[in-house]
């Protein structure tokens, strides 16, 4: 026998579904996909901004928005990765920066080959995410506090491996400097590292949708006891988190030096917090459990047209700040409203 | 048949308990939550563990869940004695628990709760549909009325929620299923269900251990009801030979079972 039975729905049931107002289904459907919001605000912000600048809708600009939306992107997926989990990292940028010059050192000073130094960048990413994973995991540290203090702390040694100079991209090989290199389509210039990002994307859809450990993460973030009563290791699953989040850093520090064409203490600078104002405009809850992917891409790209867009429209960087500061409140809001639907 | 001291052995044909536990003891700091606490549980039966609050059920039901470890005390796991140290622990020897607060994930499906911690894999990824109809199987044996497996869990009813936990201490065929407090926070008809669920699990032959404060459930499903009182042993009973009253008097202590032997622990003569 391999029929299903599908139990007819009760009287209450059916009730439940007329009584539901129009906001209520809004908000029910949005419950269901929490990156249509997003989207919504992301199409008509683009609408917006075309009508009023022809510049911004011209193909050179929207390809510099999603070169510019590249770097933010992925680190949005170490991040979304680290909040489905129940935690926070506020320290993926200087993260992320310290792998660039872990790799730019080690291939301009020590004259490695391009592979090893990314390769070693990428270790030192998973070190220093194993570090505020243990803190985390092992020793029962709030997540916030303890990536407040390593956001201190990788920031200091950025400076202190620098000395505060940037290394130009000209002293690396063809390999770091890959993700800098573009390519067109149909008028669109994308980048190398447009494309490392999407892979990126795929691949960690790919471990948190249909993996065991992804289910576990979600599982994790929801309720941290119940996944332990199912006898889920929940200190393993966390400290694996940020593990993978330290790696994805590193790959986004790969994708950053095709950016700038540098190894550079001073860049990406806004990314820490940004990285969380896009996950949550993505639609992912800081309570855990809750998130999106793909709301993870179309939060980044987000917040860069946001600032290209007001760029473009001629707003002073001051004003870009406050317009982006007003849209994680906003962002945060509708979460909290969202998280109220009781399905 | 008369009740006779004779007449307390379980009417279960099974004649080795599935599971033993002796003298097992427990204290948190100061307090003694257990003191050399007995349980047997056979296949195919319904041993109800009652009493009253601060009584040592739910310590007991934590032990057997390995998320407490006894500080004395043995338990016996088909004729082995085992040590439960952890929840894997628990599932790898065959004890699955359904706790008093479920312990489900609202932002996972059915599916995905049934089998979260055991996910079907092929070559690392999750097998959906053999999941799915595996779970359908499931609860078409408990009889259990879910809308659909592919609902989120926050979705359901609070019935419903039960049946899912309970369908779930039954993936990976485990030996004992241990009930805390399945019936608390239900109404009349849905106690009902699960009460018929866990007849269920009866003639699966699983050995049921259900923890509960509602007598009447109790007298309804048990075969034998074994009391605590103060962390201690209060008598082992027959549930068809014994009354309400009986039983109530055993929880608060207006009668001492403790003080002689309970019957099941001594050698036959």
């Amino acid at each position: 026998m391999t029929t299903i039975e599908v139990q007819p729905r009760t009287a209450d049931e059916e009730f439940a579904e007329r009584r539901r107002h129009i906001g209520q289904k809004i908000q029910h459907f949005v419950h269901r996909h929490p990156w249509s919001s997003p989207l919504a605000i992301l199409i008509v912000t683009v609408m917006c901004f075309s009508a009023i600048s022809a510049q911004f809708s011209a193909a050179v600009n929207l390809s510099l928005v999603l070169q510019q939306s590249a770097v933010l992107a992925a680190v949005s997926a170490g991040q979304v990765l680290v909040l489905i989990s129940g935690g926070v990292d506020l320290s993926v940028g200087s993260l992320m920066v310290l792998t660039t010059l872990v790799v730019g050192k080690l291939s301009a000073d020590a004259g490695l080959p391009d592979v090893i130094a990314l390769l070693a960048g990428a270790a030192a990413g998973a070190a220093l995410g194993a570090f505020n994973g243990s803190m985390i995991a092992r020793f029962k540290l709030n997540p916030f506090i303890v990536t407040l203090g390593s956001l201190s702390i990788f920031g200091a040694l950025v400076t202190l491996v620098s000395g505060g100079e940037s290394i130009d991209a000209g002293k690396f090989g063809s390999l770091i400097n890959l993700t800098g290199k573009s390519f067109k389509i149909a008028g669109f210039t994308f980048t190398w590292g447009i494309v490392v990002v999407a892979v990126l994307y795929l691949v960690l859809s790919y471990m948190l949708l249909q993996t065991s450990w992804g289910r576990h993460v979600f599982a994790v973030g929801d309720d941290s006891e119940a996944a332990r009563l199912v006898a889920i290791r929940v200190s393993r699953v966390r400290m694996s988190v940020y593990i993978a989040a330290g790696v994805i850093m590193a790959i986004a520090g790969w994708v950053l030096i095709g950016r700038t064409a540098a190894a550079s203490p001073q860049a990406a600078t806004t990314v820490n917090l940004d990285s969380i104002t896009a996950v949550v405009i993505g639609g992912t809850s800081l309570a855990g459990g809750r998130g999106s992917i793909i709301g993870a891409v179309v939060g980044s790209v987000l917040v860069t047209v946001f600032r290209n867009g007001l760029f473009l429209v001629g707003v002073d960087a001051l004003y870009q700040n406050l317009a982006v500061g007003v849209l994680t409140i906003v962002a945060v809001g509708l979460d909290q409203w969202i998280r109220k639907v009781k399905a | 048949m008369t009740t006779t001291e004779l007449d307390l052995r379980p009417r279960v044909p099974a004649t080795e308990p599935v599971m033993s536990l002796r003298g097992i003891t427990k204290r948190f700091g100061a307090v003694r939550a257990l003191s050399r606490v007995d349980l047997d549980v056979y296949p195919g039966e319904v041993v109800a563990l009652v009493g009253d609050n601060g009584a040592g059920k739910s310590t007991l039901v934590k032990i057997l869940a390995g998320v407490h470890q006894q500080d004395d005390g043995t338990i016996t796991f088909e004729n082995a004695v085992v040590s439960i140290t952890d929840p894997a622990a628990a599932r790898e020897l065959g004890i699955s628990s359904v706790f008093q607060d479920l312990a489900l994930c609202d932002n996972l499906d059915v599916v995905a709760n049934l089998f979260l911690g055991h996910e079907v894999t092929t070559g690392g990824v999750i097998d959906e549909e053999e999941m799915e109809r595996r779970s359908w199987e499931l609860l078409r044996q408990l009889s259990a009325r879910i809308p659909s497996v592919r609902t989120h869990v926050a979705a359901l009813s609070g019935g419903q929620r039960q049946s899912v936990a309970i369908a779930r201490a039954l993936v990976g065929e485990p030996k004992v299923v241990v009930l805390d407090e399945p019936t608390a926070a239900l109404g009349v008809a849905q106690t009902a269900e699960v009460l018929n669920l866990i007849e269920r699990l009866r003639e699966r032959g699983h050995g049921v251990v259900f923890v509960s404060h509602n007598l009447a459930d109790v007298q309804a499903v048990a075969d034998r009801v074994v009391v605590l009182r103060l962390g201690r042993n209060n008598g082992t009973f027959n549930t068809r030979d014994i009354s309400y009253e009986d039983i109530i008097a055993a929880i608060t202590g207006a009668t001492d079972h403790g003080a002689s032997r309970n019957p099941f622990t001594e050698e036959p003569a």
